[in-house]
């Protein structure tokens, strides 16, 4: 009779935890900025939940991969992260990822996280003709975007 | 990291020599297939290759900066502003520079070189030997550069250098280009386009410019390959490497010095 009763209230604990957790989920704030290429997609390029939480794990493992080994195909480059999660302003001019606003620099604001990635690494797709046309044929603003290359406009 | 980078040692290379005539014949209509570019790497570099540079000093065009100037703007190093309240002398030797456009005159015949030096990418970096902290490596296929992300700034890389091909950033960037970030604090070099080798392109921004002003001085390829041009050049003309005494085995070589 008391294991029966035990496992009702295991049940019952575990069907309250994955219901609060549902709410919660719904209640949760989301990133991913309007206008973005990741905004028309379904999921990142892991699911989601690990997203949030490895994201750095993913980048680092990549950062020693691509700089050390030359290995450029793979998921977690940090120039992927930003061709895809970059949103366009009504000008269609490309927003730093990292701006207090935008899709990196929103949830690290949120989270107390400093980067100093972008010091370095540009914070919008500014590339050699060839990746940037394909980042901004993808957003559909290939005829807006100027490149930056030269630096002329800076 | 243990490679063996032992290209262009002398024995091998008389050895190559022979060797070279049977297998270009068998690989050359496989010639085509290596046009076809921009893949991203998806395996480790490995030391089956060797990239170098042969530089013919006949060629190269005294008042020309063709190279400098595309390595400038491959690199994003014409991104750098100069700090505010700096004097413009100051930052003449300050600014960053991959390549620099060298003028060697031999005192007695009056006789006058040009050439352009970058980082040699030896086989035997003093660069990699002094870092403390593994930020300045050699890649399994050759290539010398900084990890920006272990580099510290100390510069010792820069005083061990022979060559003087390191610069320091130390101004604040922005406008960086997607393939090659860059940041105020870390030391940085000719990395030979490496964001071009991963993609599978055929030359460096020095090469293509010198060719597209018609010089030619300056062939990129793979010093290991004894079908390459620039195997093929090495083999059939003198070259020399400039500080041969530090014997560094340089991947960047120089023809009529
Ligand atoms: C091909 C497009 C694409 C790429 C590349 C991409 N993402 Fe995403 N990302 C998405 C999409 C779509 C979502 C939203 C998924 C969802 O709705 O659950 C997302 C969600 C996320 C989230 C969760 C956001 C939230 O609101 O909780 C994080 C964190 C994230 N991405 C980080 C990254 C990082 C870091 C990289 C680079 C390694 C990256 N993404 C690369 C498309 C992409
Ligand atoms: C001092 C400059 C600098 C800083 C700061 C910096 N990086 Fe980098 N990063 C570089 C350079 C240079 C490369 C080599 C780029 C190449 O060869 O393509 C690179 C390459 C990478 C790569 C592989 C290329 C790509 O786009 O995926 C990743 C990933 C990366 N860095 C992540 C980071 C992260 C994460 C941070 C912040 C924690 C960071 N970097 C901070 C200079 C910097
Ligand atoms: C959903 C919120 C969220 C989003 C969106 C997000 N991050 Fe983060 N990120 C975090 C949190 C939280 C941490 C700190 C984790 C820790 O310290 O353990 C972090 C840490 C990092 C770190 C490691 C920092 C360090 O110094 O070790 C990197 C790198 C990073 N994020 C890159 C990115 C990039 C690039 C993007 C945009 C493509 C992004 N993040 C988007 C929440 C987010």
């Amino acid at each position: 009779m008391a294991t029966v009763l035990k496992t009702c209230l295991v049940a019952a604990g575990l069907v309250w935890a994955l219901a609060a957790q549902t709410v919660q989920a719904e209640e949760m704030k989301r990133y991913v900025v309007e206008g973005s290429r990741a905004a028309t997609l379904p999921s990142c390029v892991e699911p989601t939940e690990l997203m949030r939480r490895q994201h750095m794990e993913f980048i680092k493992h990549q950062r020693i991969a691509t700089v050390h080994e030359g290995i450029r195909k793979e998921k977690y480059g940090l120039s992927g992260c930003v061709d895809c999660h970059i949103s366009y302003s009504a000008e269609r001019i490309p927003q730093p990822i990292n701006q207090a606003d935008q899709f990196c620099g929103a949830c690290h604001a949120f989270a107390a996280v400093n980067l100093n990635c972008f010091d370095c690494h540009a914070s919008v797709p500014n590339g050699t003709p060839l990746d940037a046309a394909a980042a901004h044929e993808a957003a559909g603003v290939a005829a807006q975007v100027q490149s930056h290359r030269d630096g002329e406009d800076h | 990291m243990k490679d063996d980078n032992d290209a262009i040692n002398s024995e091998r290379r008389t050895f190559l020599g022979v060797a070279a005539g049977i297998t270009a014949a068998a690989v050359a209509p496989g010639v085509i297939l290596h046009t076809v570019a921009a893949a991203p790497r998806a395996e480790p570099v490995t030391s089956d290759v060797r990239w170098g540079l042969l530089i013919d000093t006949a060629k190269c065009v005294d008042g020309c900066s063709a190279c400098v100037d595309a390595c400038n703007h491959e690199n994003g190093l014409n991104l750098q502003v100069m700090p505010a309240g700096e004097s413009p002398q100051k930052w003449e030797t300050q600014k960053a520079v991959w390549i620099r456009k060298i003028k060697l005159q031999d005192n007695q015949t009056g006789r006058v070189t040009t050439l352009p030096l970058m980082c040699q990418h030896c086989d035997d970096p003093p660069c990699v030997d002094v870092c403390p902290t593994g930020a300045s490596f050699k890649r399994a296929d050759g290539i010398v550069m900084v990890d920006r992300h272990l580099c510290i700034g100390c510069r010792y890389c820069m005083m061990a250098c022979p060559y003087k091909a390191r610069s320091f950033n130390h101004a604040e960037m922005h406008g960086q280009l997607t393939s090659v970030p860059r940041g105020k604090g870390c030391v940085e070099s000719c990395n030979l386009c490496v964001h071009r080798r991963d993609f599978e392109q055929e030359s460096t921004a020095c090469v293509d410019a010198c060719a597209a002003e018609g010089h030619h001085a300056i062939v990129f390829g793979d010093l290991k390959n004894p079908n390459s041009e620039i195997s093929q050049l090495l083999n059939a003309m003198p070259s020399r490497q400039i500080r041969e005494d530090l014997v560094l085995n340089t991947g960047v070589r120089y023809s009529g010095v």
